[in-house]
């Protein structure tokens, strides 16, 4: 897996579900197609929903990566 | 609720009814969705929603009907998604149903028949939802609402496993599934699939991350498929669990699973052939559940074997790959 580079960052351990998507969305909504975001998110409740909901919007997960108690992901807006 | 029944109250009514020279057609009134309040001369009114969906311009000229004709000017939302007009006079009986069938509003049935569905959001918009709940209850009610069986007959449709319309307790329900299976060269071994599965039946290969699935703990919810980013997991095919014999009240009893992935297009012929074995084998006032438990599963299962032979079995093992 290559790593992209990402055109704008958001933190989001700690932030619960659905607040943590929506805030991922308002973060995606800034940014031209093609770009890139990249997303940290806690394991169990977010990982479960937010990456499924960014799927469901039409956006496309490049990246997944597992660090300890979270994930970082890289999100390229569709 | 028998001594409520309006087909209890027969001499009563009428005896009222020749006091105030009207005539209401009780013949109508035996199946709809007429029930005797507390109060003297009161009933409630119970619409037909199927699904407990309803187009929101029919809803306000309900209200306007509900207003009028509601003596305390209030509605009940039923615990089966019907919405019940209460207080209403019987001596009203015939004007307030000519005036919601003018806005193509149906009573319902109470009694021994077929019940309305009720279901749950579904596929439709509940982001859970894997089959079209709605268009079922839509199709049952259409097909089958009002059929005489031996007792009341309940179906009602979940679009998943989490079964928000609790097909466990009805006397027929179906609840929504997917088949996952998993395309080895498309998966990254991200892992988030092991932690979207909430039965553990994927965990994350400690090397490669990627799935090792235990097809005895899935329960075909399908979270595997939404959350996975490469689409190494897919949706094989939908159907419906089907369970029979469900109940609540006094006695509650719990369904028993008798098909699994009985496709959409075959729920209509279950349902009939459901019917049609319980007419056949049901005592009067007996509840199907109890029927089953007195004539023997297997004697069901041979009869319904034309129809649940386009599903699996009941202990269907997804292979996953
Ligand atoms: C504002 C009202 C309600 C909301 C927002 C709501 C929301 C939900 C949600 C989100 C779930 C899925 C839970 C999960 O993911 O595990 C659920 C499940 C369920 N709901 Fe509701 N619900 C409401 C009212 C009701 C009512 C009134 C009933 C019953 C009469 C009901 C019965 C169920 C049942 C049986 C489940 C299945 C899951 C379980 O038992 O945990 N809900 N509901
Ligand atoms: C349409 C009008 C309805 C009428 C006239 C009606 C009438 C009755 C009668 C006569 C019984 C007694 C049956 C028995 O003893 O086995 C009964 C039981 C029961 N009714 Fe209703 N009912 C109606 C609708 C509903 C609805 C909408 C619900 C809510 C979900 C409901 C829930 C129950 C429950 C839980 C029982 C206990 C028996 C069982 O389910 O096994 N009924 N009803
Ligand atoms: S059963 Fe599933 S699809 Fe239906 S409302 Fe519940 S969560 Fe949504
Ligand atoms: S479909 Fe099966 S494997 Fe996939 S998340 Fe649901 S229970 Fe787990
Ligand atoms: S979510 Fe998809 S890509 Fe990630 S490990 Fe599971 S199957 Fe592989």
């Amino acid at each position: 897996m290559g790593e992209v580079k990402a055109n704008a960052h958001l933190d989001l351990r700690g932030v619960m579900c659905p607040i943590n998507f929506v805030k991922a969305k308002l973060k995606l909504e800034t940014l031209e197609a093609g770009e890139v975001l990249e997303l940290v998110l806690d394991s169990g409740e977010p990982i479960q929903n937010v990456p499924k909901s960014i799927k469901e919007e039409g956006h496309k997960i490049l990246e997944v990566k597992k660090e300890g108690e979270h994930f970082r992901l890289k999100i390229q807006k569709g | 609720m028998t001594d409520h029944f309006i087909e209890d109250k027969t001499t009563k009514v009428n005896v009222n009814l020749e006091t105030i020279g009207e005539r209401v057609d009780f013949n109508d009134l035996k199946s709809g969705g007429f029930i005797k309040q507390r109060q003297k001369d009161l009933f409630t009114v119970r619409l037909r929603c199927p699904g407990g969906r309803m187009e929101t311009k029919k809803l306000v000229e309900i209200s306007k009907i509900a207003d009028k004709y509601s003596k305390k000017g209030v509605v009940h939302f039923s615990f089966r998604q019907s919405l019940e007009i209460l207080y209403v006079d019987y001596k009203e009986f015939r004007n307030i149903v000519s005036e919601l069938e003018k806005i193509g509003q149906k009573v319902a049935s109470c009694g021994p028949r077929v019940r309305v569905p009720t279901a749950c959001g579904g596929c439709e918009y509940n982001p859970n939802g894997l089959t079209d709940t709605q268009g079922m209850a839509e199709m049952v009610d259409q097909k089958f609402f009002g059929t005489p069986t031996p007792h009341k007959f309940k179906t009602s449709f979940s679009g998943c496993p989490i079964d928000c319309s609790r097909t466990k307790e009805m006397d027929f329900g179906f609840q929504g599934i997917v088949e996952p299976v998993w395309e080895d060269p498309l998966c990254t071994g991200c892992t988030i699939c092991s932690e979207a599965c909430k039965e553990d039946a994927i965990v994350s290969d400690p090397d490669t991350g990627k799935p090792i699935f235990d097809p005895k703990k899935c329960i075909f919810c399908g979270d595997c498929i939404r959350a996975c980013p490469t689409e190494a997991w897919k949706a094989k095919r939908y159907g419906h669990i089907v369970r029979i014999g469900g109940k609540h009240g006094r006695h509650p009893m719990e369904s028993i699973e008798v098909c699994t992935f009985l496709p959409d297009d075959k729920v209509a012929d279950a349902i009939q052939k459901t019917v049609e074995w319980y007419n056949a084998n049901g005592k009067r006032g007996e509840r199907i559940g109890n029927t089953i438990k007195r004539v023997g599963i297997q004697k069901y299962l041979d009869f319904m074997e034309p129809v649940f032979k386009h599903g699996s079995p009941v202990n269907y093992l997804a292979p996953g790959v």
